[in-house]
């Protein structure tokens, strides 16, 4: 049995970010566990810009992101594992893990960060009747197919869903020649980042088709094309705005999932609506020792967001495995509530509020709307109220909430409920 | 003078800027959170530009192909025509991120570069 | 090369068939139009191994359904395939359906099927506690059964050319002409010479047996549609539960599967097209909805794919399974529709029996092996046994697909061995990689990889399912 201090499970910019934090808050003994063959985790295969201006102040691809941690992580001399999966965690913190020249590998870890990111919704969730050729692909395996390894999924393309992966994928394929001819949402709004839809559809005239979906597949051996409909307002397609897109290529963009199966074994609650475990502020879960953070947790759009999560989790557990103190036993704790408006809200408590800093709430809405003031509230109070432009269910909101508003949570026992509404 | 709507692709913010504009005279700009959006939406419509991110051939390396970009946004009507050009370029391992692989991509003045380190393999 | 038999179509019908002459001094070929054995009707099926209650006394039909039931348990072990004696349960809802059940116990005791029981409303709660509650009774046979419905078939035909049966596939037979005693079959892949011809060729059949003689009977597809749901609901029933059979079939079921998933379905609805595999929204509409009947907690958030399947029916009612009268040598195994998984074995003996009233010489080998031995499945193992492994071949350390726990090893394995994968569906059936949740997003790439290193074509010729279904459209530039 291997001992470590840390075993973060994940080699993405949250396990690194996550590794490097509690290394400067102090722990030695760190083990990061990654399953490809090299750290980075999703960003390799996302080569395009867009990642760290919050972060860095600069616009980075993702590779660039990830090795200015990789990097990072390789001098601080962090030890790690790639090429090794992690097939269980249990609620002691024992890790089974597998490679090929370890064969299986027992490590017991006093404190465990988990970091395993997300994976890609796929048709069967969806269920789009029809045949099943080949040529349907979900965006993110697309894109590892044409950026890691070289080879074209498909010549003329339909995307479904316009999540981001989708929208870059679309630009993506149109440079390496490929016809990409209507990107379909079944809502009646985006769910990737508008600069995606500017520079990724407008800029190469790819029409995207908003409240549209695929209703049918066809072709027995390779895709011969998609039967796309519009949809009404309870998203089922209208009778008679059937059209036939003659494609080779189904790319899906329909979201992304917490990978959650590792921490479902070690007895982590987990919130359905974000799919990933109930944390609190200190990104700490309901099983002792065990924080998440990053697409585990809740997906993100923009990588600075995971990596400021991810600090938040190395630093925690840091203090976790110095002072040996339950993440559990804290006393009173706040729940947080999504109120009108919200889908939901990370952290989903506050529990260690003797000693909170800051506090930072991430949600998402559960439609778009203009001009709204997103309010914090706590019992009675307003703990917060400001104006937003627009918010989108694509894109990730946040509220930061000052020490004045820290003291009323503190101050006022009477209440447990911390609610953002969207107010119009 | 006429009024255009853009939405700024610099962050991910996406603000929708108000641009006065006439010809290639720019006027009055709204609608952006910094002062980014600004420079941006003056560029864009008269000499609107874009980064471009791709990959190139490698030989010898851990990975078969190298992720580059453009390192500076290159005026958008080239994209095609650089595509092209970059085709054709295969290097060897090993490749430092930063390392330039083409320059002076079709005479833009700017130069692809590397945007990872492929050691070799092995 | 002169076969003594030709078998059309490598199903479950064709494999067992295969098997048995492989026990026997001759030489006998399995001729199979697509990529890979098991793509037919045998692919897609409720996997149920029936009791045979419900097939009427003294047809082909509820005689082999009997005793193919009777040895799959040998079978299973045999050729080291997973088989669940789980038990079924008809139940009942009405007065109407007690009186239905109740005469399908009195034709199940006819057809000598062992331990049948009819049970009241708390015997079966107490069975299946997530059954609709306002259940009146159930039969009960506790010798029906769930299988791994393509494994059976592909550990049928492994064991067979393990002991000599060419297998041939993308090799559909177009015609046959009989010149003489002998047959010389048309193939895509040039004419195959055999003394006799065994039509196992499933949806087919009616087509293939009309190319050697006037044809009695004619094959109707019947499609069923399925849900398959995630594996957290597969504990949801112990047993198989059906509806009540209506003229039309026996309904919508829903059952556990070997994999440890919960599979619902099938409809039943004539159509014209015999590949038409492919599935409609009302049909998994109708699904769900008369699944929530027999088990009211199933909704669709749980449904990770869906599928269809075709059943040859015969305009005749039962299995056609007998030697022609007109030109001599040739057999039908044909309208082999439901329970023909079940039956499977047991046509096969039968089979053997026709040839051999047909002249055919039955000699048996002295060193037939009846032992197939399964791919080794990380996931099934002990530590022990893992590490074991991985010592012994480090590819098994290597995980390919995530949501399955399937190793590299197990992945090349499959592509070795006999009757081996040559693409990414076959894998797949043989691995279960690319099953799992994520249905192949994190697999795929690296499944392609390994078989175009194992079969030494470039990635852009790895098909999904044989000719023309490759997976990329060349390289990039
Ligand atoms: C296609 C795409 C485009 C994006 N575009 C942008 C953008 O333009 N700008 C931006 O800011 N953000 C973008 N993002 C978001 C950002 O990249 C992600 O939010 C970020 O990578 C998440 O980091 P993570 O570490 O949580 O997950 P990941 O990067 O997915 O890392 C998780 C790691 O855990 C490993 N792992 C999982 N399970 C196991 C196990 N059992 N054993 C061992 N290892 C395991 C995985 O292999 C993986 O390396 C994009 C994301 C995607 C997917
Ligand atoms: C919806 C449904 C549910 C069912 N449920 C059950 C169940 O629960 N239990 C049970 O016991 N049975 C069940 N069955 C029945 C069972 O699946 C079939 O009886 C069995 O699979 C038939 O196998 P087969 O080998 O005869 O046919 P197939 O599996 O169709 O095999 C025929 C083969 O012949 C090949 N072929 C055809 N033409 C040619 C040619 N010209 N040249 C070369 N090859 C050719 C085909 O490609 C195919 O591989 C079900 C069937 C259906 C459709
Ligand atoms: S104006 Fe500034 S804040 Fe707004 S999108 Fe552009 S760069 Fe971002």
């Amino acid at each position: 049995m291997l001992k470590v201090d840390l075993a973060v499970i994940g080699g993405g910019p949250a396990g690194l970010a996550a590794a490097l934090e509690a290394r400067k808050n102090g722990i030695e003994n760190i083990l990061i566990i990654e399953r490809e063959k090299e750290l980075g985790g999703i960003l390799q295969q996302c080569i395009h810009n867009g990642f760290g201006l919050h972060y860095f102040g600069e616009e980075l691809t993702g590779p660039e992101y990830a090795e200015r941690f990789v990097e990072q992580v390789k001098k601080e001399g962090i030890a790690y594992k790639t090429s090794t999966m992690v097939l269980d965690i249990r609620p002691d913190r024992t890790i089974t893990a597998v490679n090929s020249t370890d064969g299986l590998i027992k490590i017991s870890a006093a404190c465990i960060i988990l970091a395993m990111g997300c994976r890609e919704r796929t048709r069967g969730t969806l269920n789009i009747p029809g045949d099943r050729p080949a040529g349907i692909f979900t965006a993110g395996t697309a894109q590892r197919f044409v950026n890691m390894e070289g080879y074209m999924p498909g010549k003329k393309v339909v995307i479904l869903g316009s999540g981001d992966i989708g929208l870059i994928m679309a630009r993506r394929l149109t440079l390496e020649g490929a016809e990409v001819k209507m990107v379909c949402e079944l809502l009646p709004y985006s769910g990737g980042l508008t600069r995606n839809i500017v520079q990724c559809l407008e800029d190469y005239n790819i029409p995207l088709r908003l409240s549209h979906t695929v209703v049918k597949i066809h072709g027995k051996d390779r895709l011969k094309g998609v039967t796309v409909a519009k949809v009404d307002s309870n998203r089922q397609p209208i009778k008679g705005t059937e059209e036939y897109v003659e494609c080779d290529t189904l790319l899906l963009s329909v979201g992304l999932i917490p990978e959650n199966e590792l921490s479902r074994g070690a007895g982590i609650q987990i919130d359905p609506v974000t799919s990933g475990p109930v944390v609190d502020e200190r990104m700490a879960t309901s099983v002792e020792g065990i924080f998440a953070c990053g697409n585990v947790v809740h997906v993100h759009d923009l990588v600075d967001n995971v990596t400021m999560e991810s600090i938040t989790a190395g630093r925690n557990a840091a203090k976790y495995i110095l002072s040996c103190k339950d993440t559990r036993s804290v006393g009173r704790s706040i729940k947080t509530v999504p109120g009108h408006g919200v889908r939901y809200i990370v952290p989903q408590r506050i529990s260690d509020l003797e000693n909170i800093e800051e506090l930072k709430l991430f949600f998402r809405t559960n439609d778009v709307y203009r001009n709204a003031l997103v309010v914090v509230h706590f019992g009675q109070k307003t703990l917060y109220s400001a104006k937003r432009q627009k918010l989108a269910p694509g894109e990730m909101e946040t509220v930061k909430l000052k020490s004045e508003a820290l003291a009323e949570l503190v101050c006022d026992t009477s209440c447990d409920e911390l609610k953002v509404d969207i107010e119009l | 003078m006429e009024e255009r709507i853009i939405t700024c692709i610099v962050c991910p913010m996406g603000c929708r800027l108000n641009v006065e504009a006439e010809n290639d005279k720019i006027g009055n700009i709204s609608g952006n959170r910094c002062s980014r959006g600004k420079t941006y939406a003056a560029e864009e419509c008269t000499a609107p530009k874009r980064m471009l991110t791709t990959t190139v051939r490698v030989s010898g390396g851990i990975h078969p192909f190298l992720p580059v970009k453009t390192e500076r946004a290159i005026p958008k009507g080239l994209i095609r025509q650089c595509m092209e050009e970059i085709r054709s370029v295969q290097v060897s391992a090993p490749v430092k991120a930063g390392d330039i692989i083409v320059k002076n991509i079709c005479g833009t003045g700017v130069d692809i570069i590397a945007t990872r380190s492929i050691p070799c393999q092995n | 090369m002169n076969y003594d038999v030709a078998i059309i179509g490598a199903g479950v019908t064709g494999a067992f068939i295969a098997r048995e002459l492989s026990r026997y001094d001759l030489k006998a070929c399995l001729l199979e139009k697509e990529a890979d054995v098991a793509m037919g009707t045998t692919k897609a099926n409720s996997a149920i191994v029936h009791a045979g209650y419900d097939a009427k006394h003294g047809t082909l039909k509820s005689k082999l359904n009997v005793r193919g039931n009777q040895m799959m348990e040998r079978i299973s072990r045999e050729l080291d395939v997973p088989f669940k004696k789980t038990g079924s349960l008809v139940l009942a809802f009405s007065e109407h359906d007690l009186a239905t059940i109740k005469d399908l116990y009195e034709n199940g005791l006819k057809n000598g099927v062992p331990g049948l029981r009819l049970l009241n409303a708390e015997e079966v709660i107490r069975l299946e506690p997530n059954v609709n509650p306002n259940i009146l009774g159930a039969l009960y046979a506790p010798s029906a059964g769930i299988v791994c419905p393509y494994e059976l078939a592909i550990g049928a035909v492994e064991n067979a050319v393990d002991n000599g049966v060419d297998l041939k596939l993308e090799c559909e037979v177009r015609d046959i002409r009989c010149t003489g005693d002998i047959f010389e079959l048309i193939t895509g892949k040039g004419a195959i010479r055999s003394n006799y011809v065994v039509n196992a060729s499933g949806l087919q059949a009616d087509i293939i047996s009309s190319m050697v003689q006037e044809t009695e009977f004619s094959i109707r597809p019947r499609k069923g549609e399925y849900l398959l749901m995630d594996k957290t609901m597969g504990n949801m029933v112990n047993t198989v539960i059906f509806q009540p059979p209506t003229r039309m079939g026996k309904g919508i079921l829903v059952t556990p599967t070997v994999d440890g998933n919960l599979l619902t379905g099938p409809t039943a609805e004539d159509v014209d097209d015999r590949d038409d595999v492919s599935t409609s929204p009302s049909g998994m509409r109708r699904i769900m909805e008369e699944a929530k009947k027999l088990v009211p907690n199933l909704g669709f958030r749980d449904v990770i794919t869906s599928f269809a399947g075709l059943r040859a029916a015969p305009d005749t009612g039962d299995f056609v399974i007998e030697a022609s009268r007109k030109v001599k040598g040739f057999i039908n195994a044909a309208g082999i529709e439901s329970p023909g998984l079940t039956a499977a074995p047991a046509i096969g003996e039968y089979v053997l029996e026709l040839l051999k009233e047909q002249g055919l010489a039955l000699k048996p080998k002295d060193n037939f092996n009846p032992i197939r031995k399964s791919i080794v499945h990380f996931r099934d193992l002990n530590d022990n046994d893992r590490n074991e492994l991985i010592r012994k071949n480090p590819m098994y350390g290597s995980i390919v697909c995530r949501c399955e726990t399937v190793t590299e090893g197990e992945i090349v394995d499959s592509i070795r061995r006999p009757a081996g994968a040559k693409n990414l569906d076959a894998v797949k059936r043989r691995t279960r990689a690319g099953m799992g949740r994520c249905q192949g997003g994190f697999c795929t790439p690296r499944v392609v990889d390994i078989l175009s290193r194992e079969l030494g074509i470039p990635p852009e010729e790895v098909t999904k399912k044989g000719l023309g279904s490759n997976i990329l459209l060349g390289k990039r530039g």
